[in-house]
């Protein structure tokens, strides 16, 4: 069994294939220098935190314990499907009977002259590393882009005293995938917060000299920075897959096994796009490390011959001051929406299809307010439950007795 | 070793719930199962730290708030990623209607 990508989803996948039984040799590939760790924490914690640190999915003790062989720092560079080896840049080369894909997603690179080393964008632990040594108090950040990485990172670059401005081309911040009310209350938390948010401008220029970002907007604004991080969405990396000549769909086009269309090779987690079950089969490719875990787990069996169709439903988190997120399922499947308000602030919107089932939930609220009720949403979506709006509306209501429904 | 301490009426939690019990600069959850027995354990999940009580009860599993993390509650074990370190485990008595747990 051979894993290409040590990240979420290979780490969890190598761990699963011990955890089933398997006692064959089993190989997890990585090009970064660490155990698998946790991305999250990177736009979070690990920025606020005194000393940065990995918080690792699984030691060097516990795989070789596993007698799980991590190969890091070393990049596969070609699979050989007919003679099931796969080429490593260290010169190797390693037989597979089984290949997972699980290599994840890289920033979106901002196609634009002018960008230098005071440009930089965030994925990895290293990438952290050299943000947070310029987030001190005092520091000016331009952050490119107002999606959730960008967004968790201007939290934290202002809970350590830097100074920063969010630049969104869209007429809003987070425009994919959370409704607008929602995107509201987070963009008045950051305002709340110092953050200076222009939204609806392009770039219409940067200049970087190493020490300074000088930033134009479409509106001819000018922003000046000590560092500018982009963070404008992420690719999958699929270039192993294409050249080996399979099928490429906004990822790596995979079944409801997570098998390509060769029956030895899997792919899963940020790379790979896959029908989704709950909602007929629509193709989706999610950059969610709940899916990255699930996945990885699922291929673990798939390989293992379990056969397993892929079932969960889509579930994403982000933490922004004292705020949570959470939203399950694609709130683009709703037409209509059933708003649930919950104590201290907190609300969950329902999206309804329109034959009345319920399609995802998204909540927000201080802390944990709406952990639970997203949960016993999730749920509902997974059974394709039709529950009464009503009964949606009112906190009074108790979700879990919907379900038992 | 063997301090007994109240944490609430043994009606202040639901069925198939739990609720949060501070004590002392400690912080504790406390169940109610399905089947009506009651059980204890520490407060935060061994991965980040949060609130057990935030999260749900489902049969004998709690599940994080968080990130979905899951113990059996009656034993404390970690049931699958992202959690792998166990939750410690309390004994819980009921007395005169009300809910005591050992603390050690
Ligand atoms: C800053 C940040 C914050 C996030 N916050 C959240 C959050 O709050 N909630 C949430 O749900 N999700 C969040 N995510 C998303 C989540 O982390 C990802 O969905 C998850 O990491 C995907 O796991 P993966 O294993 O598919 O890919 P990755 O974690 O990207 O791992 C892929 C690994 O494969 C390696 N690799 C690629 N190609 C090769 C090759 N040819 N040879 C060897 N190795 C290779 C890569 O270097 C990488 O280490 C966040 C992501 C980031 C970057
Ligand atoms: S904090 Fe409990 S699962 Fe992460």
């Amino acid at each position: 069994m051979v894993i290409i990508g040590a990240g979420e989803c290979g780490g969890r996948a190598a761990l699963a294939i011990r955890d089933l039984g398997y006692d064959g040799p089993v190989t997890l590939v990585g090009d970064e220098p660490h155990p698998p760790y946790e991305r999250p924490p990177l736009s979070k914690d690990a920025m606020t935190g005194e000393a940065p640190s990995i918080k690792a999915i699984a030691t060097d003790a516990l795989f070789a314990e596993r007698a799980i062989r991590h190969i890091h720092s070393v990049r596969a560079v070609a699979i050989d499907r007919v003679a099931h080896t796969v080429q490593l840049s260290d010169g190797s080369s390693l037989p597979y009977d089984k290949l997972l894909l699980a290599t994840g997603s890289v920033p979106r690179q901002l196609p634009m002259p002018g960008l230098g080393s005071r440009c930089v964008y965030l994925r990895t632990f290293s990438d952290a590393l050299a943000i947070r040594a310029h987030l001190s108090a005092g520091n000016r950040v331009a952050i490119i882009g107002g999606g959730f990485i960008g967004l968790e990172l201007a939290a934290s670059a202002r809970k350590l005293g830097a100074a920063v401005t969010v630049i969104e081309a869209q007429p809003r911040i987070l425009m994919r995938g959370v409704p607008a009310e929602i995107a509201d209350i987070i963009h008045k938390a950051h305002e709340a917060e110092g953050v200076s948010i222009r939204t609806g401008q392009g770039l219409a220029a940067i200049a970087d000299d190493g020490n300074e970002v000088a930033i134009t907007l479409t509106d001819g604004q000018k922003i000046d920075a000590d560092l500018a991080v982009i963070g404008i969405g992420a690719v999958p990396v699929t270039a192993l897959a294409a050249e080996t000549g399979l099928a490429i769909d906004n990822g790596i086009a995979v079944d409801e096994h997570l098998r390509t269309a060769d029956p030895d090779v899997f792919a899963a987690g940020d790379c790979c796009s896959f029908p989704l079950a709950i909602y007929g089969g629509r193709r989706v490719r999610l950059e969610a490390w709940r899916n990255a875990q699930e996945q990885g787990a699922l291929a673990a069996r798939n390989m293992l011959d379990a056969d397993e169709a892929h079932a969960a439903v889509p579930w994403f988190w982000s933490d922004q001051y004292g705020l949570t997120l959470q939203i399950a399922g694609l709130s683009d499947e709703g037409k209509s929406i059933v708003r649930r308000d919950l104590d201290d602030g907190a609300f969950i919107l329902f999206h309804l299809a329109e034959d009345g089932r319920l399609v995802a939930a998204s909540g927000i609220g201080p802390g944990n307010a709406v952990a639970r009720d997203i949960r016993l949403a999730e749920m509902l979506i997974a059974k394709r439950a039709k529950p009464a709006p009503e009964a949606l509306g009112s906190q009074a209501v108790k979700l879990k007795s919907l379900l038992a429904a | 070793m063997s301090d007994w301490v109240e944490a609430c009426a043994a009606g202040d939690i639901d069925e198939e719930d739990v609720i949060r019990f501070d004590h002392a600069g400690r912080t504790f959850a406390i169940y109610r199962s399905p089947d009506d027995e009651y059980f204890a354990t520490d407060g935060l999940c061994t991965h980040e730290k949060v609130h057990l009580a935030d999260g749900l009860v489902m049969d004998d599993i709690i599940e994080c708030p968080k990130h979905n993390g899951r113990f059996n509650y009656k034993t404390g074990d970690a049931r699958g990623a992202p959690v792998c370190v166990n939750l410690k485990t309390y004994p819980v008595k009921i007395d005169a209607g009300k809910v005591l747990i050992q603390i050690g």
